[in-house]
């Protein structure tokens, strides 16, 4: 070594205090076990399985694709699956804002939350098993629409029975965010509105809702995502085998009924894709609203 | 503020809490009709059944091997609250004490396994488990359950430790407390209610999650709602009584530590912890 370099590494601080200036320290490495746990059984299995979805049992690299693409059976589920799920969102979070703008001004807000949350909590199975009794051709729901002359409704083991179960268990989800989007922001933004003259309408579309965009888009991706990924509602309460054969259905089959592992990694992938899709076109879209703060005030 | 008060906007108003309510009664009544069931004779052609008995639940017990069931449940449920805040815990500490370079990548990588939903990356991950031979087995459907918690945990965790004054745990490591100690004497305690909060929302996550266990579980290592969906699945060869009486049994045990976990937490916190990071 030359005297220069000599130097030069004496004049260095050692790798501790450099590791230290950079904020990495014993502290720091704490946070390596849940890193690792995450990178190995969420991050490696999505690599392999993506990996594995290029390795059909036969056939060529695209082999899985190809067939999913050209079997009807395989490839309408993404049909089924976007039918439910786009208009499921699209109630869900469109309904939760002027519910919401009520529900924010409500004194006794606690006990519809707390009863909100309760379906949630119970998630999707027990709700299935709830409606097909509640809906089905003796529950209550039927009886109380023939009492008031509309007559029997097919309600369960069709199109509508999951939808009405994606509603149940969806919107005390979008609503939940919805409201807390609305609870932060400022009140006093509105006030001033008020002051000014603006009425509801106005004070709704000129200053909540372009500072409510943002949050609607990410709840609107949450939204999409959960109910594109369907499963046990759509299984119980619909029609498996027609009209709710949803793609999680077709993935499920590939993996636990024919045991093809690297068909049902493709199917994954390619919910996965469609998911990222949609999430990243309404991400594109919230572009055009205002982006900025909410809290309004100094500051 | 000022009130409107023009016709339209009063039925307006009308007409969103009258949804509000037609929404929450049909919530209150699905809920209700497993449990009226449960309890019921027959019913057919009523609004009630004809009679009421207990009999269903010992009928379900014993159908369902419910006293299996419920000890596969708790262990998982036990094993999977554990170890989701042994190791989401000191995680939140690190992401909340320290500004290291690709700490951003760090809370994408545990933001990811919470909005990507189960069933998308259940498949591949029964798959990698299968493969190690950790699929169909008690410890498989632990470690399924933890991709989502352990983020769950961590990002939870992250506004509760920021809210603690640095300055007492510079005070312990002055009187010389390793990192070790400085939790176990100074940010556990002070942590109680946060640690509380964050793991009894995984314990009703875990009693709830369906998708990951159904994937991973084998015949020994099904968790109640997997059970459940089973008999709801298979329905007519078990009589309708004995799996709503299944229904109510998992109902109260998700809903007792339900009630418990909302003396810690706000109903809108449930949803909404995982969104303001995923604003921010």
């Amino acid at each position: 070594m030359t005297d220069a370099a000599l130097t030069k590494a004496a004049e260095r601080p050692p790798l501790r205090v450099r590791l230290k200036l950079r904020d990495i320290d014993g502290v720091t490495l704490l946070v390596v076990p849940a890193a690792l746990f995450v990178l190995l059984l969420f991050i490696y299995p999505f690599a392999y399985g993506f990996v594995l979805s290029f390795k059909p049992k036969t056939g060529d690299l695209f082999a899985n694709y190809r067939k999913f693409f050209s079997d009807p059976f395989l490839y309408d589920t993404i049909l089924a699956t976007f039918r439910l799920a786009i208009p499921a969102t699209l109630i869900n979070v469109l309904v939760s804002v002027p519910v919401a703008l009520r529900v924010r001004r409500m004194r006794h807000r606690r006990v519809l939350t707390t009863l909100l949350v309760v379906p949630i909590t119970l998630g999707t199975v027990l709700i299935a098993q709830g409606l097909l009794i509640y809906l089905g051709p003796q529950g209550w729901f039927n009886r109380a629409l023939t009492l008031i002359g509309i007559g029997q409704v097919r309600l369960v083991h069709n199109y509508t029975g999951v939808m009405l179960s994606l509603i149940m268990s969806g919107f005390p989800f979008t609503f939940l965010l919805t409201l807390s989007y609305l609870t932060g922001i400022d009140p006093s933004l509105e006030q001033a509105a008020a002051t000014l003259g603006a009425r509801a309408r106005a004070r709704f579309f000129h200053i909540v809702l372009p500072l409510l965009a943002q949050g609607l888009a990410i709840n609107m991706c949450l939204s999409f995502v959960q109910t594109f990924s369907v499963f046990p509602s759509a299984v119980l309460l619909g029609a498996p085998a027609g009209e709710t054969r949803v793609i999680s259905i077709a993935a499920y089959q590939a993996a636990y009924e024919q045991y093809d592992y690297s068909m049902a990694s493709a199917v994954a992938m390619i919910m996965g894709f469609c998911q990222l899709a949609v999430v990243m076109l309404i991400l594109a879209g919230r572009s055009f609203a205002y982006r900025g703060a909410a809290a309004g005030g100094k500051g | 503020m000022q009130q409107d008060k023009s016709v339209g906007e009063r039925l307006w108003a009308i007409a969103v809490w009258a949804l509000v309510i037609f929404f929450v009664v049909n919530v209150i009544a699905t809920i209700a009709a497993v449990a009226v069931d449960s309890f019921g004779t027959r019913w057919f052609s009523s609004w009630l059944p004809a009679g009421f008995t207990t009999r269903w639940y010992k009928a379900a017990w014993d159908e369902f091997q419910l006293h299996d069931v419920l000890v596969v449940t708790f262990e998982v449920v036990g094993a999977v609250v554990l170890l989701s805040g042994l190791l989401g815990v000191p995680a939140a500490y690190a992401l909340a004490r320290r500004n290291f370079p690709g700490k951003q990548l760090v809370i994408l990588l545990f933001l990811l396994p919470m909005m990507i939903p189960p069933i998308t990356f259940g498949i591949p991950l029964a798959t990698v488990l299968y493969q190690a031979h950790l699929g169909g087995n008690m410890s498989g459907v632990i470690l399924a359950n933890l991709v989502p918690t352990v983020p769950f945990v961590v990002l939870v965790m992250i506004p509760f430790i920021e809210q603690i004054d640095p300055r007492i745990e510079a005070a312990a490591r002055v009187f010389g407390a390793g990192t070790g100690r400085l939790f176990v004497h100074v940010l556990v305690p002070l942590l109680t209610s946060g640690i509380l909060a964050a793991l009894l929302l995984v314990l009703v996550r875990t009693i709830a999650m369906f998708e990951l266990t159904f994937f991973t579980a084998g015949p020994d290592s099904q968790t109640l709602v997997v059970t459940l969906y089973y008999a709801v699945g298979a329905a007519g060869v078990r009589s309708n009584q004995s799996i709503d009486a299944m229904a109510v049994i998992y109902m109260v045990t998700t809903l007792v530590w339900l009630l418990i976990a909302l003396r810690f937490v706000d109903p809108t916190q449930i949803v909404t912890r995982v969104k303001k990071e995923a604003a921010a």
